[in-house]
């Protein structure tokens, strides 16, 4: 929207000195604002997509399909990517897994989202979002894969929706001929994922799968993996699922000296009990609000109107930084206040930071 | 409110204070109603006006390529004046209030937006939006009065300058945008207090004349010469756009504050102003235009210049769904809702305009003619 693009330094090609033209004709627009009418899939256009499919894989989860824009630099499985998606006019960014394998030949990328109770964007996701809805996307990200050279002996424990990247894993043959264990959580055989899928590979012997279905069973307690899986702390072992699983997963193998062979992924951060909060100025923007010390300043200011960078909205991918010019933040996950004197720029992640006084933040 | 106290009739003399903090609560919750019902519907209007104002304005000036053609000088030069109408009124104005960035669309939001017009976006922002608003119609804040060359109001005094004031701002119609970039510099203020070589002062200048190299590179140099042998064609079509974009908005804003039966209030009438209070003043500081839904959104929707002011962060297409809430409460209160038709306005804020460029009759304030009652300051910078 702005006509202050940043220069490449060096020499200019023909395609820049043309574009430089064009941004005197179309200014105080960029030429980009105008093809985006008719191309915004194109190459170069800010990266989004263009939902081709909604299949529903059980009563409240969906996988989502989604032809990305020419530059999608595509993905390794297990990797997750970053869906901005307008939901009643307001657009929201969360995080969701790929189950597709990379590189389709029509070039198509999926996501499978379970609806979760007040979740805005996973319940637009799963019953309202409709084929041809543009949406913006980023690149794919994310360490919870498989090493270069698969392991002999894997396990995989999910539960509900945190076997999509697992599924991303399995469809891509990314776990090669290892032996591999999966053992999922879900309310019933209904609420499971790609039930079929799965059942079908596990038929085929291309892995062992154990279903563990909470209504009736109960949840999983970590120990009684010692029985389903007796040699679960000698395999490599990635974990996704609810925050309740993972802590317990992540304490199990490190009391046992193996915290190494555990890979987790989580799509929520770990928040502990919030402090106080204080009164948030967000500096350029001259907006000042009162946060509680439980609200993510993200949150807080995307209430307020302020433009906000934003990521994973978990504290991983840092999409969300910003300078924090006083003040004191506290790290949701941890607790850890970060504070901040006039003249310094104290970079915090607004996703996970809440505020712990009066805070003045560089926006 | 003493400026209104100088009336014959006060016109909010009935209203106990705590009817004005009920009036402010009821029009909260019309706010409130709005808000919570902001979504899908507003984001789609939005990107269609946007949509639509691109692509007329790209057809346009591809059609102004051939404007040596009489017919395409008349399609490309009506299509371009309406696009250009549209990016500042509907699509600007309102993107630079704010009443976008709910959506979270970097792509439209008061924070990223920069308009067709010679003021840069950054500029226009304090001085409408913080000045203007803020100070709506409140005499020596909302800060203009004709630039000093203009008399506006009964209460400034009478110079023989003010004669030729029908012609200024006749000019200032014609280059209103012009105007408004000297409005939001301050130039006069400035220029008079020798203040034109402070860094701050400077900084802002060099932004104007970037802008303006940049819109007269574009209009006049570009794509005339894009156009060829319709060079001069086109060089007359975009001023012509320009000049029917400046008219029309400097028209639409003269509505808004000027005409008769709009109210301006002291400075000492706003010390420790109560949210009612803030909201009285803009109910009675503004004036609407009637007229069709084209014509609503051809002003920007300014000719709910009463619904904005008293909302003006609100998405500029539901002005128009709450104004008979609004105007029920005018009738409940017992205040006058000025409104009429453009022609009518317009020419009830010239013929302000003319009256006052002359002196005033030897007559004391008290008996005044009807329509003489205090006016209120214009506001140049209100597109």
């Amino acid at each position: 929207m702005t006509t202050t693009v940043p220069r490449p330094s060096g020499k200019l090609t023909v395609r820049d000195r043309l574009f430089r033209l064009a941004e005197t004709v179309t200014t105080p627009l960029l030429p980009e604002d105008y093809l985006d009418l008719v191309a915004p899939l194109r190459s170069g256009a800010a990266l989004r997509g263009r939902i081709v499919d909604v299949r529903p894989e059980t009563r409240d989860a969906a996988t989502v399909t989604i032809r990305p824009g020419r530059g999608w630099r595509g993905h390794t499985p297990g990797q997750y990517v970053r869906l901005g998606v307008d939901v009643d006019g307001v657009r929201q960014w969360r995080a969701y897994s790929l189950t597709s394998v990379p590189g389709r030949r029509d070039g198509l990328i999926s996501v499978t989202v379970k609806a979760i109770p007040d979740g805005r964007v996973s319940n637009h996701l799963v019953r309202r979002a409709t084929p041809g809805t543009l949406v913006q996307l980023d690149q794919a990200q994310g360490d919870f894969v498989q090493p270069a050279t698969a392991p002999e002996r894997i396990l995989f424990v999910t539960a509900g929706s945190g076997v999509t990247p697992v599924m991303g894993m399995l469809r891509a043959g990314a776990t090669g001929s290892a032996d591999v264990v999966l053992v999922h959580s879900a309310p019933t055989p209904a609420d499971v994922v790609f039930a079929d899928e799965l059942r079908g590979l596990a038929r085929q012997g291309a892995i062992r799968l154990v279903e563990r279905h909470t209504d009736t069973d109960g949840v999983l307690g970590v120990a009684e993996l010692a029985d389903l899986v007796p040699d679960h702390l000698d395999r490599q072992t990635w974990a996704c699922g609810p925050v309740g699983l993972l802590d317990a997963v992540e304490a199990h193998w490190a009391g046992h000296g193996v915290a190494d062979r555990l890979h987790t992924e989580r799509f929520r951060p770990t928040v502990i009990s919030p402090g106080a909060g204080g009164t948030v100025t967000f500096t350029r923007a001259g907006v000042t609000v009162g946060a509680d010390g439980g609200t993510a300043l993200l949150d807080v200011g995307e209430d307020a109107g302020v433009l906000m960078p934003s990521g994973c909205r978990m504290g991983i991918c840092f999409g969300c930084v910003v300078p924090l010019r006083q003040g004191a933040v506290r790290d949701l996950r941890n607790g850890d206040v970060t504070t901040a004197v006039p003249g310094d720029g104290v970079l915090i992640q607004t996703c996970v930071s809440a505020a712990a006084g009066t805070c003045d933040i560089d926006l | 409110m003493t400026a209104i106290q100088k009336k014959p009739v006060n016109p909010i003399a009935h209203l106990t204070a705590e009817d004005i903090e009920t009036l402010g609560r009821e029009l909260d919750a019309i706010r409130d109603r709005v808000i919570a019902s902001r979504g899908e519907r507003d984001a789609a209007y939005i990107r269609r006006v946007i949509s639509t104002q691109r692509r007329l304005e790209l057809g346009s000036r591809a059609v102004l390529l051939f404007s040596l053609f009489p017919p395409a000088w008349l399609v490309g030069t009506a299509g371009l004046a309406v696009a250009k109408i549209l990016e500042n009124m509907e699509i600007g104005h309102n993107v630079l209030h704010g009443q976008w960035d709910w959506m979270r669309d970097p792509k439209i939001h008061s924070t990223t937006w920069e308009w067709d017009h010679v003021s840069p976006a950054e500029q226009w922002k304090h001085s409408h939006n913080e000045l203007h608003h803020t100070y709506t119609n409140v005499l020596g804040r909302d800060n203009d009065l004709g630039y000093g060359i203009m008399r506006v109001d009964e209460d400034q005094r009478w110079h023989p300058i003010h004669l030729g004031q029908p012609l200024w701002n006749l000019i200032n119609a014609c280059f209103f945008e012009y105007g408004i970039a000297a409005y939001d510099l301050e130039l006069g203020r400035n220029l008079r207090k020798g203040r034109h070589k402070a860094p701050e002062f400077r900084a802002r200048a060099r932004a104007v004349g970037r802008k303006i190299r940049r819109q007269f590179l574009k209009d006049y140099i570009v794509h005339p010469l894009l156009s060829g042998p319709s060079f001069l064609s086109t060089l007359a079509a975009t001023f012509t756009a320009n000049l029917i974009r400046n008219l029309w908005s400097h028209s639409v804003i003269m509505c808004g504050h000027f005409p008769e039966g709009v109210e301006t209030f002291e400075k000492t009438s706003i010390e420790g102003e109560t949210r009612g209070e803030w909201y009285l003043r803009q109910m009675l500081g503004s004036a609407n235009i009637s007229g069709s839904r084209l014509m609503h959104i051809m002003t920007g929707n300014l000719s709910f210049q009463i619904e904005h002011h008293l909302f003006p962060d609100l998405p500029s297409n539901r002005y128009q769904e709450i104004a008979p809430q609004v105007r029920a409460l005018f009738a409940k209160y017992g205040l006058t809702y000025t409104t009429g038709p453009l022609p009518k306005q317009v020419a009830s804020a010239w013929w302000k305009v003319i009256r006052l460029s002359l002196p005033d009759r030897a007559t004391p304030a008290a008996s005044r003619p009807a329509d003489d009652l205090p006016t209120p300051t214009p506001a140049l910078a209100e597109v």
